[in-house]
């Protein structure tokens, strides 16, 4: 099963997210890039896709030629083929970026693609959509935020949470489907599976540009929820306290939870 | 969580290895009122030190650092933070295995256990190493890892158990104050002000930023050095604890592997080197990890993935092992590698604790605070001291432009003599370009051009042509020429003349000025006026502090000349040793003088063609100084001699300097007067007549009566040092400062070996010599002996061995060779009744 994966190349941030001096983009200076954690949890469900049932990986992305960076990083996991929609580096809008994606799923004919995946979100511009526009115009169905997938026959078997319920889709291939971080635990790229990325060929098709109806203006850091850190107790007095809290998250076990003094746990 | 005091003992700056180990040692002096602040949390506020390879090498290029970290590795046991795993490093070239020889040797002369491998040895004991691909190793069994945040951890919290230490994390330093004499008087942080007279800058990579908010510089920049951990390495899966395997040094390669745990840590030198400022490093806010922590750059490792793999092929191709860490590390780096420690000169109070590796941080720490407490330190660390940099080395242009050409050098096999390249030629003397013409080789030392040998001399080789000793091996060759020897030669036939203008001068002025020199120097300094006096300094606890010479110019007028490379730091021995009445000025003319020396037999002719006054031994003796007429210039003139020849260092004022050069050039050629070089000044010279050098010989490990340069009386004035130095003198020797031959210099494949320095002297069976003090006998200085036909090596030896004629062993990257101990003592081996210089 021939499995395109859509990636995007995003800034990497730390706590604060610095903007350059002209307001239009993220200051990397000190960060660098990478893929969206949705998206490279994507390549790692598309991999084990590989490895379970054959077939091959291909990883596409549309950005300028760095780009070319982060699909490498995704054949360091394992996927096997790159495909670079080269542009100029200017922001491109979601309904044409799904049309670029859409023409190039095309051009990579006779590969078929049956599963296309995608992450949730972008981490950067969180448009929600590109996967969901790629899909509509291919005429296939959709499911987003999917954390779990299971493949037979010709069915992928997409579950998700939704307020506390697990919703599962059916859906006939071919299929498009988005995921969301925790769907499996991304894999770290090998010595020889990084050697093996950077001597690889990278397909580079250059889409033209079109006009989008969401354009950038401008980023603007938005004054942040004050971080407050709340200080439970000092020494053994700050035991009952911590049992609470680790009690809001469900972490402790029922005998802890409900009896006992803390001196018991 | 602490209440911020309003006022300190001292400040301490950054909770890194340096900063807890100072504030434990400090605590444990006696100080309290100490307040360590670090804008980052405990254990781990974002440093070099928290992502620090923690791995602990005991073998050195400086006998400095390898005190430093044998003294941190004592402290890191102690502290149970300490595990030995054993290090190896390997060779994959020929240069390399010679390399490793020479450092066992040399090891030797510190006492580390080292030995050389087999591949097949290295194998044994690294099982995961593919020996077809390197040609032997040297074993290190003391090489171990520290946990240096644990480590850090436990000094500062024995610092708060003394109650003499509060600790104020999160708390960010913007600004620091001064009084108005210039003394720091508070640091201004982000939770509050506190007030001190005391602030160490343990900063690592901020030091710089820090130290600009008082105005004061710390030459060091923050450069990248990459690493990656990979994992889960299946072999590591029963290890308990850190580490089991041993440390490989893949040096040829310019990397490192260690085992953390279940992971293989690969580091790597070998990348582009990448500076960052000190001012672009991220905040705890903004970085993806940590401020030292910046993100990777996966091209520049690339090739040592390479590399990696085919040293540990299984362990590292596994497919299921994967870069789960890879980052762009920050350290910080100096223009010439050593620590940045002491007092800032431009602000008194504030302290560089600066550019540390883990493996000297606690060492440094002690160190350092034995130094800030008014006790010298025990370990001599002059060599980091911060006071040692001119002003252009602390240019941002300078420390960048070094640490960028030393960073891949990291590993590298680095001559003894090996040259400096970046930002040359700075500092020129007014002969700079006569010299060019005649084919100077220059070598730098403290900015300065200096020729080392002329090729121009090279017509010379053919007249001595069987006295040269020649070195046939090309490492004792490599920055070397047997033209030196010929200079040398020439100078005891005739005369050379010398470029000296790289000379610190230093003039003491003032009503004051004999009591500012009086209590600084050993030897008397109410002397006439013309005298001139050779002395050292020393310090409190009697080691050696400088070594250098005095005229009295005047009433209140004295001048203190020293070598470049240590003109800084005696500068500020000076100053900080005025009288406190301000009765003594003290200021460097070293850019208002030049200096040539004429020395040789024929000296006092090639001089009297071009001054009438009396130049006599008789009218101008030994040991005096005065002015001379010399052809159209006025010129100092001073008898003294280092290369033990009459003759004179002739001082012009700097723009006077060629014209005095052309004088003497043309007085001298009728006779047969040449060019010489530092290559003859510095070694070849001093050698012969055992002429101790600061630095080499002299430095606070050994005293006056060991170096054999002590007089019948001692002045009756005070001065630093005097109540060590009595007590020395009552007691006997227990090392002798000794001059030794070297008998058969054939190795064992037939070639002539000549040494350099550093190697360990052995009894005639192969045995160390340790002396009472458990100080190990080693070459202080070697070169070529020429009018004595003779490689000469300088070492202090135990009493015992300390007599003429001993036959003892040098050991030279491996094997051992005869040598004979021609003086015990100071003894001149040339013209030992000194009848040349006195004549």
């Amino acid at each position: 099963m021939d499995v395109l994966v859509c990636v995007k190349r995003v800034p990497m941030v730390g706590g604060k997210v610095v903007i350059t001096a002209d307001g239009q983009d993220v200051d990397t200076r000190m960060s660098g890039f990478t893929v969206s954690p949705h998206e490279e949890c994507a390549v790692e469900e598309a991999v084990q896709v590989s490895e379970r049932e054959g077939g091959s990986v291909t990883v596409l992305t549309l950005g300028p030629p760095e780009a070319a960076d982060q699909l490498r990083d995704m054949l360091a996991l394992g996927a096997h083929r790159g495909v670079l929609l080269e542009t100029d580096g200017r922001e491109w809008g979601p309904i044409a970026t799904a049309a670029a994606i859409v023409a190039a799923v095309g051009e990579l004919a006779p590969a078929t693609f049956p599963l296309i995946l995608a992450g949730n979100e972008a981490a950067d511009t969180g448009g929600y959509q590109v996967a969901i526009r790629v899909a509509h115009a291919l005429g296939r169905p959709c499911a987003t935020g999917i954390k779990r997938l299971e493949l037979s026959g010709g069915t992928v078997r997409a579950t998700r949470e939704y307020r506390g319920a697990q919703e599962v889709f059916e859906i006939p291939l071919p299929a498009v489907v988005t995921v969301k971080e925790g769907i499996n635990l991304p894999r770290y790229p090998s010595l020889p599976g990084r050697l093996r990325a950077k001597r690889a060929d990278i397909t580079v098709l250059r889409p033209q540009w079109q006009v989008d109806d969401l354009r950038k203006q401008a980023l603007r850091v938005p004054p942040g929820a004050a971080r407050r850190a709340q200080i439970l107790g000092h020494g053994a007095a700050a035991v009952p306290a911590l049992l609470d809290v680790l009690g809001e998250f469900g972490v402790l076990p029922t005998a802890v939870r409900d009896g006992g003094d803390g001196a018991a746990a | 969580m602490s209440e911020i005091p309003d006022r300190a003992s001292a400040v301490i700056i950054g909770a890194g290895i340096v900063g807890n180990s100072l504030a434990y040692h400090l605590a444990r002096l006696g100080w309290t009122e100490l307040v360590l602040v670090d804008k980052g949390p405990m254990p781990n506020p974002g440093g070099s030190t928290g992502h620090a390879s923690n791995f602990i090498f005991p073998i050195e290029y400086s006998k400095m650092m390898m005190e430093l970290t044998r003294d941190s590795t004592e402290q890191y046991k102690e502290l149970g933070v300490f595990t030995e795993s054993g290090g190896i490093e390997v060779a994959r070239t020929q240069a390399r295995m010679q390399e490793l020889r020479r450092r066992c040797s040399q090891a030797k002369s510190w006492g580390i256990p080292a030995e050389m491998l087999t591949p097949e040895r290295v194998r044994k004991l690294v099982p995961y190493l593919d020996e077809s691909v390197i040609l032997g190793g040297a074993y290190f069994p003391t090489v171990g890892v520290v946990d240096s945040l644990r480590a850090g951890t436990l000094m500062r919290e024995r610092a708060q158990q003394l109650d003499a230490l509060t600790v104020l994390a999160g708390a960010e330093v913007v600004g620091i104050d001064k009084s108005d004499d210039g003394r720091v008087a508070a640091v201004r942080t982000t939770k509050g002000d506190i007030a001190t007279d005391v602030v160490a800058i343990c900063c690592g990579v901020w030091s710089p930023r820090i130290a600009r908010m008082a105005g004061a510089r710390i030459p060091l920049t923050p450069i990248v050095h990459q690493m990656i951990s990979v994992g889960p390495i299946a072999l590591f899966d029963g290890t308990e604890g850190e580490i089991a395997y041993p440390i490989v040094r893949d040096v040829d390669e310019n990397m490192y592997e260690r085992q953390h745990g279940g992971d293989m840590e690969v580091g790597s030198y070998a990348h582009r080197p990448m500076i960052v400022s000190s001012d672009d490093i991220p905040s705890i806010e903004e970085a993806v990890l940590s401020p030292t922590e910046m993100p990777f750059t996966q091209d520049d490792f690339d090739p040592q993935l390479e590399l990696a793999l085919e040293l540990m092929p299984e362990l590292l191709g596994d497919e299921r092992a994967g870069v789960r860490y890879a980052i762009n590390g920050l350290i910080s780096m100096t223009p010439d590698g050593h620590p940045v420690l002491g007092e800032t000169p431009e602000v008194p109070g504030l302290w560089s604790v600066a550019a540390s590796w883990i493996k000297e941080g606690a060492g440094i720490g002690r160190a350092v605070a034995e130094w800030m407490s008014g006790v010298t330190p025990e370990i001599d660390i002059h060599e980091a001291d911060i006071s040692r940099f001119y002003r252009h080395q602390r240019t941002t242009a300078h420390v960048t432009g070094r640490a960028a050409e030393g960073f891949n050098k990291m590993y590298g096999i680095v001559h003894p003599n090996e040259q400096w390249e970046s930002g040359r030629p700075v500092r020129v003397s007014p002969a700079y370009e006569r010299e060019r013409a005649l084919g100077a080789v220059f070598y730098e030392t403290a900015g300065w051009e200096r020729p080392h040998w002329y090729e121009s001399n090279a017509g010379l080789l053919e007249k001595y042509a069987d006295r040269l000793l020649d070195r046939p091996s090309e490492w004792e060759s490599r920055w070397w020429s047997p033209i030196i020897n010929a200079e040398h030669l020439a100078m005891r036939d005739a005369a050379g003349l010398f470029d000296l203008s790289a000379f610190a001068v230093i003039d003491v002025t003032g009503a004051g000025a004999l009591q500012a020199v009086q209590q600084i120097a050993v030897a008397q300094m109410r002397v006439p006026i013309g005298r001139v006096v050779y002395t050292s300094f020393l310090d409190e606890a009697g080691g050696f502090r400088a070594d250098l010479t005095i005229m009295r110019l005047g009433p209140r007028h004295f001048r203190v000349v020293t070598g470049g490379a240590t003109g800084m730091m005696d500068y500020k021995w000076i100053t900080d040793h005025l009288p406190a009445d301000g009765s003594a000025a003290a200021t460097d003319v070293t850019s208002a003088w030049t200096t040539f020396g004429l020395w040789g037999p024929r000296a006092r002719d090639i001089l009297g063609r071009v001054t009438a006054d009396d130049i006599t031994n008789e009218g101008f003796p030994f040991g005096t100084c005065r002015e001379i007429e010399l052809a159209g210039l006025t010129v100092l003139a001073s008898r003294i001699s280092y290369v033990g020849e009459l003759g004179w260092e002739l001082y012009a004022p700097i723009e006077q300097g060629a014209k005095l050069w052309d004088t003497l050039a043309e007085a001298g050629q009728p006779a047969g007067l040449v060019p010489a070089g530092i290559g003859v000044y510095g070694t070849t010279g001093r050698l012969e007549k055992g002429y101790r050098a600061y630095g080499a010989e002299l430095d606070a490990s050994y005293n006056l009566v060991e170096a054999g340069m002590t007089r019948p009386k001692v002045k009756e004035q005070d001065f630093v040092g005097k109540t060590a130095y009595l007590r020395q003198r009552d007691a006997p020797p227990t090392a002798v400062l000794c001059t030794l031959t070297v008998d058969d210099h054939v190795s064992e494949s037939g070639e002539l070996r000549y040494m350099l320095g550093g190697e360990p002297i052995l009894s005639d069976r192969g045995e160390p010599l340790i002396d009472a003090r458990g100080r190990r006998s080693y070459v202080t200085s070697a070169g070529s002996g020429p009018s004595v036909g003779k490689h000469l090596l300088l070492s202090y030896l135990p009493p015992e061995q300390a007599v003429a004629g001993t036959p003892l062993t040098v050991e030279y990257m491996g094997e051992q060779y005869p040598v004979t101990v021609a003086v015990a003592g100071s003894t001149p081996l040339f013209d030992p009744a000194n009848e040349r210089v006195r004549s």
